[in-house]
């Protein structure tokens, strides 16, 4: 475990009760657009499905796509590593800027590179990254993770953003507007896309019968670094593949709609081969996605399209805040995400969840997150990670639920210190009575009354 | 053992049972009408606009009524030498930093989202639509397909380096939701639909 779970860091989250309901209320509406985008598309729900069982195609041929991918990728001039985790990945993308003489590079948004925190490893290796998603700019120069894999500061005030800005681009004190600041920070990163020679993009599609891969960005900043660079470094998951080209039919009719109700993103841009005297590298990192793949339970997690409409859906998420997960991929899909990568560190995250099934009913690859999250909760607790008060308060749930009459004289002294000594279970000892009220107590338990009653 | 091959070894000893491949064809396509109506409203709802018209006397008139200030046009349609410099190739895309308005002919559009495909060839430069201030594209007005699934049906086997569906000028909502046209790209997003049958009088 972190140093703060899931409850601890939502606790903190909570006690500025008028932001959380305005965070709730951002993503609320946010899902609300979701909604309005899908109802216009008769065949709705057939792309849902159709969209899943491609991926369940990809699942049980991964390894022949990537074969295939990295053949044609190869074919059309673009250099293909292999990492195996994190640190493989990092070097890997190290030794490309060092062996170019690059110190300082732009990246547009990719939450793997985030998943294996690549801008701490360059910065202790002296490369200057400069995060040129606007969401992701600032929360880069406020030294935070995103908090969100769509809108990554969404927890964030337009004032604040305006003192971000004050502070580091500049900005006049006070100002706070929207379209002020987003052209300051247009200004500001097109130097940066002028000066750059390299670029590092994430992949949303990798096609496996053309070797091609596929960026989408509404700010067109994946293209702004990518085109102007010497050097474009691509890196993706390894379960980013899909088989065909005619397949982008489906998943881009889904992802933008997902995400925030767009019909699709501004741009949807597909590299093939690099521009001539440009070297394009590809990044392929397995990080324990095989080890997922082998998880029959959870690997559908793998379909995921990383359009965050479970996060904005979610009740806990929108009320606990993307930073109470402590993972780059926050959210329901990150809580069945994250337990594979560490399962001890990230045990917490499948009981930040009410099983509502929300997160299940908009994903648009159709993964079964609440009942991942479910399972996930007896794998943790078999696998002995489940917190030593809450082992304990099931044993003696279990001790009491299974003696009838320990269990009517539990519930009568209950009853009876509820009603002579409240505040023996209204204070924070008793977790029930954090942000609710006890209820009243009966005079008489059910069996009491059934007892009398029965005729 | 490399890298590469334990990775695709683990995947492979891994990988669930073998699933087929769905059918990608919608149900119930074929019957649309009105598409060039649609493309029009949906790249509206996106902060484009668009215009049919009936030639590229059309396009040079409407270009030069509203880019009165624009010194750099740059475009790749020989019709439009009078106000635009057209050019084959540059030999560094950095030049292109103070392009103001590029105009390019594309593939054709989408109508249920408002995009238009162009490739590399249609482009000279691929930093071209995305450096520029303004962006115009120009497409025949037949050129209109209902969905994504027809536009890949179209471009399924199509050769190209580089290529990308353009829905409007770049923008962001990431300050609080507010939507603001002119991220990093083009901060606008003009579609000239060619219709060599339509009178001058009927242009949108």
């Amino acid at each position: 475990m972190s140093k703060q779970d899931h409850a601890a860091l939502a606790d903190e989250f909570n006690k500025d009760e008028p932001r959380v309901d305005w965070h709730d209320q951002t993503l609320w509406f946010v899902r609300e657009k979701r909604d309005k985008a899908a109802q216009k598309v008769p065949e709705w729900e057939w792309l849902r499905d159709t969209a899943s069982k491609i991926k369940d195609n990809v699942l049980s041929n991964l390894s022949e796509y990537l074969t295939l991918f990295e053949e044609q990728a190869i074919r059309n001039g673009i250099v293909v590593h292999w990492a195996a985790d994190a640190k493989a990945h990092n070097d890997i993308v190290y030794s490309l800027l060092k062996k170019h003489g690059i110190d300082r590079m732009v990246k547009s948004k990719s939450m793997l590179t985030e998943e294996c925190h690549l801008n701490e490893y360059l910065k202790e290796q002296g490369i200057d990254v400069v995060d040129t998603d606007l969401g992701e700019r600032v929360v880069q120069l406020a030294g935070e993770p995103p908090s969100h894999i769509v809108l990554p500061c969404i927890h964030k005030k337009k004032e604040e953003i305006g003192e971000i800005f004050h502070e580091h681009l500049g900005t006049p004190a006070g100002n706070a507007d929207p379209q002020f600041l987003t052209h300051a920070a247009r200004l500001h990163l097109r130097e940066k896309f002028l000066t750059r020679r390299a670029a590092l993009t994430g992949v949303n599609f990798a096609i496996a019968e053309t070797g091609e891969f596929v960026v989408c960005t509404n700010e067109g900043n994946a293209d702004m670094g990518a085109h102007l660079a010497d050097i474009h470094i691509a890196c993706m998951g390894i379960e980013k593949l899909i088989p065909q080209r005619k397949h982008l039919g489906i998943f881009l009719r889904l992802l933008t709609r997902s995400a925030t109700g767009q019909p699709i993103t501004t741009y949807s841009s597909h590299f093939k081969r690099p521009r001539p005297g440009q070297e394009m590298h590809i990044v392929i990192v397995d990080n324990g996605r095989s080890v997922q793949l082998g998880r029959k339970d959870f690997r559908n997690s793998l379909k995921c399209i990383r359009c965050a409409a479970c996060f904005n859906t979610c009740p806990v998420y929108r009320r606990s805040g993307g930073h109470s997960y402590h993972t780059a991929v926050a959210g329901p899909i990150g809580s069945i995400l994250s337990p594979n990568l560490d399962m001890k560190q990230y045990s917490d995250l499948p009981f930040a969840s009410t099983l509502c099934g929300s997160c299940s009913n908009v994903c648009p690859v159709k993964i079964d997150i609440h009942e991942q999250l479910y399972k996930w909760r007896q794998v943790i607790v078999q696998e002995g990670y489940a917190p030593a008060g809450k082992k304990l308060a099931m044993k003696a749930m279990n001790w009491v639920l299974s003696n009838p009459s320990v269990y009517h004289t539990a519930g009568k002294a209950g009853r009876w210190f509820m009603l002579n000594a409240p505040f023996t279970v209204n204070n924070g000892l008793n977790p029930w009575w954090k942000g609710r009220d006890m209820p009243e107590v009966p005079r008489e338990s059910f069996g009491q009354w059934y007892k009398k009653n029965r005729k | 053992m490399s890298s590469r091959d334990k990775i695709l070894a683990a995947i492979k000893n891994n990988q669930p049972d073998q699933r087929d491949l769905p059918a990608v064809t919608p149900p119930g396509t074929g019957e649309f009408s009105g598409l060039s109506r649609q493309f029009i409203e949906v790249l509206e709802g996106i902060g484009g606009r668009a215009y049919i018209v009936s030639g590229f006397h059309r396009i040079a008139t409407i270009l030069k009524e509203q880019y009165t200030d624009t010194h750099r046009i740059v475009s790749t349609c020989p019709e439009l030498s009078a106000l635009a410099e057209i050019s084959q190739h540059y030999e560094d895309p950095h030049t292109l930093e103070n392009v103001g308005l590029v105009v390019l002919e594309a593939h054709f559009a989408v109508a249920e989202n408002g995009a238009c495909w162009i490739t590399e060839e249609k482009m000279i430069e691929r930093a071209l639509p995305f450096i520029a201030q303004d962006l115009a594209l120009v497409i025949r007005r037949k050129d209109i397909v209902p969905t994504m699934y027809e536009a890949y049906e179209r471009i399924a086997g199509a050769e190209y380096g580089f290529g990308v569906f353009i829905a409007g000028p770049s923008k962001t909502a990431d300050i609080e939701q507010s939507l603001v046209l002119g991220a990093h790209g083009p901060k606008s997003m003009t579609v000239f639909l060619l219709d060599e049958e339509m009178s001058d009088a009927g242009f949108y």
